[in-house]
């Protein structure tokens, strides 16, 4: 098994700890790991504007990058939904097909694929709230919504589990959107900025310290929102967590 | 064209190409008790949720007497009691005849329910059991009598009665009026009945018009 | 619930959002930071609307065939869409059977004439209505009050906002953007009640007792519909007042405006309806009145309008005639965390929240062509929807479609495409990042955090890291190679 590391664009430039921390746990798990050198962007931005046609030569460059390998990885749920069920801008080879049927988010690609039952190198003594990004938890299937009726399970809960330490905390309103959506914001901007805020409460009034997702692109806006406002409360990926971050 | 043959017209051009089959409903009703008792005790739970009360008759009492206990202080000496159970007199009858203001000074109305569903706390009547649908909405206080033989499990058993193909006017009333329009508080008595209470009582009578 | 002893009463005006001119685009954007303003508002609203989505998990947590409930549901009403044209006919040709009249209007001025008509010829000046999206759809009531009829909502929250002159902001909860403060405010000049009390019950039984008379004396009554049995030729109606049912019987005239989508095939459909209609919409098990008319009263006369008012239409569209399965529960607005922070004036439209985002544009491309994207795309709407609409996806699909039609602003598309030409080529995307990065490194704050970037308004940017991009950070530890060099 050969994975194609994929660092969305936004990690590669702010959270480049995610992205050397996703590698750096996939070779502790025996994974033969590349980092193809071209890569940009999966062509999100422009199709959550419902501009697929601008998206057309980003999504192309996205599938000659990592056509060659088995399977794609990446540490972002939002990132991982575009390839896996929007990117269709572009004619439906079978090298895309291969591309976006192969694409995983991390914890899916821990949890169902390796099947990791233990990160004995890990350990986080924090109350963490864990927070579900819609991306991962409703398109993705990391857990059971609090809408739906069945079984309650959780992938990032169950990997979050194996780690020393870890306290997880449960806010009032567990899987509410933190209001980053992509575009949405900044066309809505003050609205997303009042969901950031209501969802850092939410956790503090749980009791967390850490604020901890599988998806960077919500813990980027809602770390925003915190430091506008002062709030102490910090936050991590998941990644970070299962490969040794204690603190 | 007229707007109906253009209507139709459109929706035979425009609907999908394909046909969805109608679905067998099931009952969902396996899990609900054999036991007449205890499918009674979840109706109560259930009405009781909705706002409703039941009362039972003692065991040395008329049903009058339990209506009347029942109604405790919402009766005064200036009271209205419209009655459409034969056994229980009351103020005054409702016949075809009334019109609906007439019903407005009706402080109490006793009917008799159609049947109950035991999951959802709801009683059923037609224009049979109201004869004046309107007193049903126009008086304050409902006083509902219930064979308790009559209380189907769910919803999907209830649909599955004839009542909607034969009456003119089939409803289902879940405890009193009710509102929360005004920041969430619910308040009973919004335009309809203030409160409904429901007494169990053997149907002798044949059931009318049906 | 909040608490009735005046613990939550509120000096706070009412945000009103402006209503757009015709031809003029909605600002979903504008309106939501106009209601967000007003903190107490913004706050009880948020909470009230949780409360419902909260309750209503509650209600389906009873239910272990819920999921089931919801594929049937999904697929009675695909089944009748799919056969609408033969259902129609058989509801009509049973409506005709049981003594109702049947009419067509092909649209709202066509809806507006015939009702106009049918209270013309019955001398009718009194009419008493109760709550109908469809007749909100119409501009039914600003018909007539433009013709001279005295009409009267008898729902309370809609006759709240008939009184305040303003739309409803929720499909069932017309006034839930509303505070008590606001009601007390609306009843004391309109129905003089005491301006210093704002107590919720006092409230309501001063409108029940100023309704009354109201009731007693219409010449005619109106209600919408449910639901519409194909095999019966009769109609349901659900409520927890009770209104609906006065309205229906109390006057001699019933007039029933239908939406041309809410005809089912069969009585039994009801059974899957009905248990999850009220489940989903306030948690209760069902609404305190469910109400089936089959034929008019003795000495009473029934009709029925059917509507159609671009639903035809919508049915030939592969990627939204689903949209006509909504059974307007509003639990996609209870669950939607946008509408909850924005309410529901700020979507200028009948149809508001994730229900309005994929139904609005449908009827005014360029006027409603902001709503698709005032959502975070959560999905949370397609998973609380009882019929399965997938709401989220044809909130995405909108997106596209107003690109497409160019209705998405130049400015918008001109900077996406931009960002595309540099994100397919990694040389560009790389050069690019370096810029941002010393500018973020070198720029004041406050060129940073200007009104125009929409990121810095409510949140702080990112730290640059130290280590510089992930990609320089490969490059250096892992393949040993110096800063020059591939494509910078």
């Amino acid at each position: 098994m050969h994975i194609g590391l994929f660092v969305p664009c936004f990690i590669d430039a702010f959270y480049p700890k995610v992205g050397i921390a996703t590698l750096e746990l996939l070779e502790r798990l025996g994974c033969r790991v590349d980092y193809p050198f071209d890569q940009t962007c999966c062509g999100q931005p422009m199709v959550n504007a419902g501009c697929h046609a601008e998206a057309a030569a980003t999504e192309q460059l996205f599938v000659d990058n990592f056509a060659a390998y088995d399977a794609i990885v990446a540490p972002s749920g939002s990132c991982v939904h575009q390839v896996r069920d929007n990117l269709t801008a572009i004619e439906q080879t079978p090298a895309v097909k291969h591309v976006r049927e192969n694409t995983f988010e991390l914890v899916e690609y821990l949890h169902d694929v390796l099947e990791v039952e233990a990160f004995p190198w890990a350990c986080f003594p924090h109350r963490v709230g864990y927070h579900d990004s819609c991306n991962t938890l409703r398109h993705l299937g990391h857990g059971k919504p609090s809408e739906l009726y069945g079984p309650s399970f959780s992938k990032p809960r169950t990997m979050l589990s194996k780690v020393e330490g870890v306290e997880l905390v449960t806010p009032d309103r567990p899987d509410e959107c933190c209001g980053f959506g992509g575009t949405f914001s900044a066309t809505e901007p003050e609205v997303s900025g009042q969901m950031g805020r209501d969802k850092i409460a939410d956790h503090g009034r749980a009791g967390a310290d850490y604020i901890v997702s599988a998806d960077t692109s919500c813990l980027m806006h809602q770390a925003g929102c915190a430091k506008r406002i002062g709030a102490g409360i910090q936050f991590r990926h998941i990644a970070e967590i299962l490969n040794g971050a204690n603190a | 064209m007229s707007a109906r043959a253009d209507i139709l017209a459109a929706i035979r051009a425009n609907k999908p190409g394909f046909s969805g089959p109608a679905p067998d409903i099931p009952n969902h009703d396996d899990g609900y008790p054999c036991d007449a008792a205890d499918l009674r005790a979840l109706f109560v739970g259930a009405m009781e949720q909705m706002g409703g009360a039941w009362v039972e008759p003692a065991s040395d009492e008329t049903l009058t007497a339990t209506v009347h206990r029942a109604l405790g202080d919402r009766l005064d000496a200036g009271s209205c009691i419209a009655s459409n159970i034969a056994e229980i007199p009351g103020d005054r009858r409702v016949c075809e005849a009334d019109t609906s203001a007439s019903l407005n000074d009706v402080d109490v109305a006793l009917l008799r329910a159609r049947f109950g569903v035991a999951e959802t706390g709801s009683v059923c009547f037609t224009e049979h059991e109201l004869v004046v649908n309107a007193v049903a909405y126009l008086a304050q206080h409902l006083v509902v009598l219930l064979d308790p033989s009559e209380i189907v499990t769910n919803l999907h058993r209830a649909y599955q009665r004839d009542d909607y193909k034969t009456a003119r006017y089939t409803v289902f009333h879940t405890g009193p009026s009710a509102t929360a329009d005004i920041e969430g508080v619910l308040v009973r008595g919004a335009q309809g009945v203030r409160s409904l209470t429901v007494v169990p009582a053997v149907d002798q009578a044949p059931t009318p018009g049906g | 619930m909040a608490s009735d002893n005046g613990a939550n009463a509120t000096s706070e005006a009412q945000p009103r959002p402006a209503k757009p001119g015709a031809g003029k685009r909605v600002d979903h954007a504008a309106g939501a930071r106009q209601f967000l303003a007003a903190t107490e508002h913004a706050e009880s609203h948020d909470e009230r609307v949780w409360a419902m989505r909260q309750r209503r998990d509650a209600a389906v947590e009873t239910i272990p065939e819920w999921e089931e409930l919801r594929d049937l549901a999904s697929q009675i009403k695909t089944h009748a869409l799919t056969h609408l044209d033969e259902y129609l006919e058989q509801f009509e040709a049973n409506a005709k059977a049981n003594g109702i009249h049947v009419h067509w209007a092909a649209d709202a001025a066509d809806h507006n004439r015939i009702v106009h008509e049918i209270f013309q010829e019955n001398g009718v000046q009194r009419v008493i209505k109760s709550k109908s999206m469809l007749m909100e759809e119409c501009g039914f009531r600003q018909y007539m009050d433009a013709a001279g009829f005295d009409m009267i909502e008898t729902d309370l929250g809609e006759r709240i906002q008939q009184l305040d002159d303003e739309d409803p902001s929720h499909v069932v909860v017309p006034a839930v953007h509303k505070m008590r403060s606001d009601v007390s405010q609306v009843f004391s000049k309109t129905l003089d009640s005491d301006p210093g009390n704002d107590d919720a019950h006092y409230l309501t039984e001063h409108q029940r007792q100023a309704t009354r008379p109201l009731i007693l004396d219409a010449d005619a009554g109106m209600t919408g519909a449910n639901f519409a049995i194909a095999e019966t030729g009769g109609f349901v109606v659900c409520t927890n007042e009770g209104n609906a049912d006065l309205s229906a019987n109390v006057p001699n005239l019933h007039v029933a405006s239908i939406g041309i989508e809410k005809v089912v095939p069969r009585v039994e459909d009801m059974g899957v309806f009905i248990r999850m209609l009220s489940r989903s919409a306030l948690g209760s098990p069902i609404t305190q009145y469910t109400s089936h008319f089959r034929g008019p009263k003795p000495g009473g006369e029934t009709h029925i309008v059917l509507v159609d008012n671009g639903r035809s239409e919508r049915l030939g569209s592969e990627k939204f005639w689903s949209a006509l399965k909504c059974i307007r529960c509003g639990a996609c607005m209870n669950t939607c965390p946008v509408f909850r922070r924005s309410g529901g004036l700020s979507y200028g439209a009948t149809y508001t929240g994730p229900l309005g985002l994929i139904l609005d544009p449908s009827i005014d491309a360029r006027r409603y062509s902001n709503l698709p994207f005032a959502s975070t795309l959560n999905g949370s709407c397609t998973n609380v929807c009882p019929v399965k609409i997938n709401i989220h996806e044809q909130i995405f699909e909108w997106r596209k479609v107003l690109a497409e039609d160019k209705q998405v602003p130049w400015t918008k598309r001109s900077s996406l495409a931009a960002a595309g030409r540099v994100l397919a080529s990694p040389k560009s995307y790389r050069a690019a990042l370096k810029t941002a990065h010393s500018a973020l490194h070198y720029l004041p704050d406050w060129a940073i955090y200007n009104r125009l970037n929409a990121w810095g308004q409510v949140r702080d940017l990112p730290d640059v890291p130290a280590e510089g991009t992930f990609h320089d950070w490969y490059r250096k530890h892992r393949l040993n190679t110096a800063e020059a060099g591939d494509n910078e």
